[in-house]
């Protein structure tokens, strides 16, 4: 299985060409697809284009850079110009936009070939990919188990190999979760460092765009390319972006390590409790100082999200309203009638259930209940945060409760559902960079992740100990059987 | 706890029509997160300033400037249109 670096290796000796490399990742999604379903929309025609304008500029003797040629996926709530985006919902259906997103003109502008778009929950809303309104996609090491989400088509499409790397988008654990479930690498940077501009908002003081690698490296250098500030999007950060792949050193000597207490309680699974002690232990063995961390309010956090998140999304989703673009209910009486057919029809049971809490929280009445006691809790989940990280340079706990679960056995009971995202939630309520990495496998053959969080804008330590853990291990190296 | 008025009212705010059955499901189910939100109230939030983002920035300026997008692009995405205009149903009703 090909990194990044090396097929730009062979890319430039001229061992192969762009047009080979991405005829063969598309293959093998004709062969893959059938079983695992990771894409809403290929875009073959123009991946091939692409691939030979990098051909054209190798010939010329042009530099190229490391992402050129490199085949890649997309979430489907990044827009992009001419291609359809539809979020995994029946309201954007026949959406094609006519504007595209930052973070996908700059990969092409890197000469990236997109292969196409991937499947999600709808809006973004879930833990498994089971809400899109278009297809369920399969776990690449069990077809019968989710691939976790909402990022789920994205984190399939890298483990079964049917594109080199992906992007994703995470608003309460949505690229670490599907990372973990699918034994990849998925990263969440720092709110504000990559710019949503594009991307299909959900709940906007949440929203983060990452990306998915099979390695650590893999993901630096595509985080390389969709980092930086971006004058489109108001929450962008202004700030110098380091080349992330100069922290992918095996040194971690003296790094101060805190073990989350509160990710260790009563829902954690045994085999994976005793990965990620494993975990930690290793990162002792390579030097690192280990000690117990307790963020007391951690807890609160998933009661705290699913009132912020859906309050944000209820006001976000009000604009389906079938005038100006996507999909309208037929023969409406009148406009009311047509803005009640058009997101009934439109909007699948997760995205209604998340507009109505968001509608009731915000209702009279019940906003200083409800959504200002969030935002105050909210505070002090960062302030839990912010004493961790005045003794420790980064946090660690496990991605995931469990590995990945069956299709359908959370789909019934939302709740249930909901606290999947217990370890993953109060990281973007803070607006932290947190990243999965691959450090076992449960008695099932089911990859288990260990979630890294850093402080603000401290993406380098995160690097600096995912990538001594990486090269210590051998967890990386298993590819589903496919 | 949510009653079935209160869930339809609730739709109604959010211009959902829900059927028997969606409103039946969801009027168990929001009652038990609403129910599960009440894990907050065991937190002291006296003095707590609420957090609306994670990371400040504040004082976002630029240049006050048109960047007219191509009307024909907009317009081509619309489920109906007349010229110019988007369509849309009747907006005054008889009754």
């Amino acid at each position: 299985m090909a990194s990044i670096r090396e097929l730009h290796q062979q890319l430039i000796h001229k061992e192969r060409s762009a047009v080979e490399i991405t005829q063969e990742a598309l293959d093998r999604i004709q062969t893959i697809e059938p079983k695992i379903h990771s894409f809403l929309h290929l875009t073959s025609d123009r991946a091939l284009e692409q691939a030979q304008q990098v051909d054209a500029k190798i010939a010329a003797g042009d530099e190229i850079g490391l992402l050129a040629g490199i085949p890649i996926g997309i979430k489907d709530n990044l827009c992009t110009q001419g291609i359809p985006t539809t979020c995994a919902s029946r309201i954007l259906q026949n959406f094609v936009p006519p504007y595209e997103s930052t973070v996908t003109q700059k990969l092409a502008d890197a000469g990236s070939v997109m292969v196409g778009k991937t499947n999600m929950d709808e809006f973004a809303m879930g833990g498994s990919t089971e809400t899109s309104a278009y297809q369920l996609t399969a776990n690449p090491w069990d077809a019968s188990r989710v691939p976790g989400g909402s990022s789920g088509g994205s984190a399939a499409a890298v483990a079964a190999n049917e594109c080199v790397v992906s992007l994703g988008s995470d608003t309460g654990g949505s690229i670490r979760q599907p990372a973990s479930f699918c034994g990849i690498v998925g990263m969440k940077p720092t709110y504000g460092l990559v710019s949503r501009y594009g991307l299909v908002a959900f709940a906007s003081s949440l929203d983060q765009i990452g990306p998915f690698g099979r390695s650590v490296e893999d993901t630096a250098i595509l985080l390389n390319a969709i980092a930086g500030y971006d004058p489109k999007d108001a929450t962008s950060l202004k700030v110098d972006v380091p080349d992330y792949t100069q922290f992918l050193t095996p040194d971690i000597k003296g790094k101060k390590v805190g073990v989350i207490r509160e990710t260790f309680g009563d829902g954690l699974d045994p085999e994976v409790e005793k990965t990620i002690r494993a975990a930690i232990a290793q990162l002792k063995d390579l030097g690192a100082e280990i000690q117990e961390i307790s963020c007391p309010r951690f807890r609160y956090g998933i009661a705290a999200y699913y009132i912020i998140a859906p309050s944000e999304a209820s006001a976000n989703l009000a604009r389906y309203d079938g005038v100006r673009y996507g999909a309208r209910a037929e023969d409406a009486e009148n406009l009311m009638d047509m803005y009640l057919r058009t997101r009934s029809e439109g909007f699948g049971a997760e995205v209604k259930r998340r507009i109505m809490i968001g509608t009731y929280v915000l209702s009279a009445g019940y906003y200083d209940a409800y959504y200002l006691q969030a935002q105050k809790v909210r505070t002090l989940i960062k302030q839990d945060f912010e004493q961790a990280f005045s003794q420790v340079d980064v946090l660690v706990s496990p991605t995931a409760p469990t590995t990945a679960f069956k299709m359908g056995e959370k789909t019934a009971d939302p709740l249930s559902m909901y606290l999947t995202d217990l370890m993953t939630i109060p990281v973007n309520l803070a607006g932290l960079p947190g990243m999965s990495v691959p450090c076992g496998f449960d008695a099932q053959g089911m990859p288990i992740g260990l979630q890294i969080v850093g402080n603000v804008l401290r993406e380098d330590q995160i690097f600096q100990v995912a990538s001594a853990y990486e090269r210590s291990t051998e967890w990386h190296k298993h590819s589903p059987k496919l | 706890m949510l009653d079935r008025a209160q869930v339809q009212k609730v739709a109604h705010l959010a211009r959902l029509q829900l059927t028997p059955d969606e409103e039946a499901t969801f009027t168990t189910q929001l009652s038990s997160i609403l129910d599960y939100f009440e894990l907050l109230s065991e937190l002291d939030v006296t003095d707590v300033k609420p957090t609306t983002r994670a990371i400040e920035v504040s004082n976002v300026v630029r240049v006050d400037r048109q960047h007219p997008f191509p009307r024909e692009d907009i317009l081509d995405g619309a489920p109906d249109r007349e010229g110019e205009f988007f369509r849309v149903p009747k907006i005054v009703t008889g009754d």
